[in-house]
């Protein structure tokens, strides 16, 4: 490419340049035959809607009340999540991780941008970008504090850089005070943060 | 390649900003990228591979200072250029001008959608037996191809200890170029924050790699 870079995307005018460049690609890829308008309309309508991270607190709030279920996500993310009827497009390579209070963990994509999509929706700007993949796996407890999040100095780290296509779902704690919580109660605590290690689940006190 | 998207590790990014209530697109033209790099993808002009390599290969400028949707963008215009399905010249006129190169899994219609919603699956049948197995020490290899990869600069020479075997996956080194997707391995090798970055660094911290075989030597 050989246009000039000299500023931001936020910048108005750029905005504008790239809108244009953005409409005419897709009115040639639309003359030649290659896609229809109307399948894309349809697709970012699904990932509004059907795609986000709702799907994964389902499947955390699942693991927190069944002992059973649990036991299965953990050692097959995948098949585990593949019997719930609601949550079905997830793929062959869905890896879940258990946080402790011996282990935390985070994950990253250094590379690019990996994430369970099915599970997480589309990832925000701050997972794409330069200071999240640069640091998550040198500084993870300094990235934390970005987030105004501490852990145990005592608690082991760890960081799964996602630079294949397995893609890791964090299983975060359950807090105290949520004793007999139905699990869609509890589904509505679970953060995307605290599924991507980078966050708490809220405080059951913050919830009414 | 040895690109700035190879960002483990660097220093001097700045903080993490987290966007409360950030929207899941913050232009209209975000959504149309998306959707027709995903569509593109499916009708099998390139597959997830090249997409990424062909993002890889911006200028590194240009890589540091657009916005994700942005590099998805030119990525995606220099892939179907380079690739025929686009003539220079009509990316010029914004117009259609020539004929259109036939697409591997034809059009993308609104019948393909569902196909693009449910994630497909890399794992391929094995050519050999795992050369590694859970426990086992291994170094990642030294090298530095300027073609696509999936090892992370970070972890070169380092060694590390496999964790979990995923079975054999379409090996990106290759599917990227087509030149086959040439099935591997694929471990979760688990490095030592001390290993990674020297004495100094946390001593709580583990750091995971998705590595395939041809990355690894036993240690």
């Amino acid at each position: 490419m050989t246009e000039h870079h000299h500023d931001h995307d936020h910048d108005h005018s750029e905005l504008s340049d790239t809108e244009l460049r953005v409409r005419a690609l897709e009115t040639i890829l639309t003359e030649k035959g290659y896609i229809d308008p109307a399948a894309l309309d349809a697709m970012i309508q699904a990932y509004e809607t059907k795609i986000g991270p709702h799907n994964g607190a389902l499947v955390v709030a699942k693991a927190w009340t069944d002992p059973a279920f649990k036991e299965a996500l953990l050692a097959d993310g995948s098949a585990a999540v593949g019997t719930l009827g609601h949550v079905s497009r997830t793929g062959d390579h869905l890896v879940v991780v258990e946080n402790t209070p011996e282990r935390h963990n985070m994950v990253v994509c250094t590379l690019c941008s990996c994430y369970p999509w099915e599970m997480l929706g589309l990832p925000p700007v701050w997972y794409k970008a330069a200071p999240y993949r640069s640091r998550a796996v040198k500084d993870p407890r300094g990235v934390l504090a970005d987030f105004g999040f501490t852990i145990p100095k005592d608690t082991e780290i760890r960081v799964w850089d996602s630079t294949a296509e397995t893609r890791f779902l964090v299983l975060p704690m359950r807090p105290a005070g949520t004793e007999g919580w139905s699990e869609s109660q509890l589904a509505e605590i679970v953060t995307r943060d605290s599924m991507i290690g980078t966050g708490l689940v809220l405080t059951p006190g913050a919830r009414s | 390649m040895n690109g700035v998207h190879d960002m483990g590790g660097m220093d001097g990014f700045g903080k993490v900003e987290p966007e409360p209530n950030e929207p899941m697109f913050h232009a209209e033209w975000e959504s149309r990228v998306l959707a027709m790099v995903r569509a593109m993808g499916a009708a099998g002009a390139f597959n997830i591979d090249a997409s990424r390599f062909y993002r890889e290969t911006l200028p590194p400028e240009v890589y540091l200072s657009s916005s994700y949707y942005k590099k998805w963008f030119l990525g995606l215009e220099d892939m179907l250029v380079e690739r025929g399905f686009l003539a220079a010249d009509e990316v010029k006129a914004g117009h259609a001008s020539v004929p259109p190169k036939p697409l591997k899994r034809g059009s993308f219609t609104v019948d393909s959608v569902e196909r693009v919603l449910t994630r497909g699956s890399f794992t391929r049948p094995a050519s050999a037996p795992a050369a590694f197995a859970i426990g086992d020490r291994v170094r990642m290899k030294n090298i530095h191809p300027t073609t696509h990869t999936r090892l992370p600069r970070y972890v070169r020479g380092h060694v590390g200890v496999i964790e979990r075997i995923h079975g054999a996956h379409v090996y990106p080194d290759t599917a990227a170029h087509d030149q086959g997707e040439n099935p591997q391995w694929l471990y979760t090798v688990v490095l030592d924050g001390a290993e990674l970055w020297g004495s100094d660094g946390d001593p709580t911290l583990k750091v995971s790699v998705e590595a395939f075989e041809p990355y690894l030597d036993p240690a």
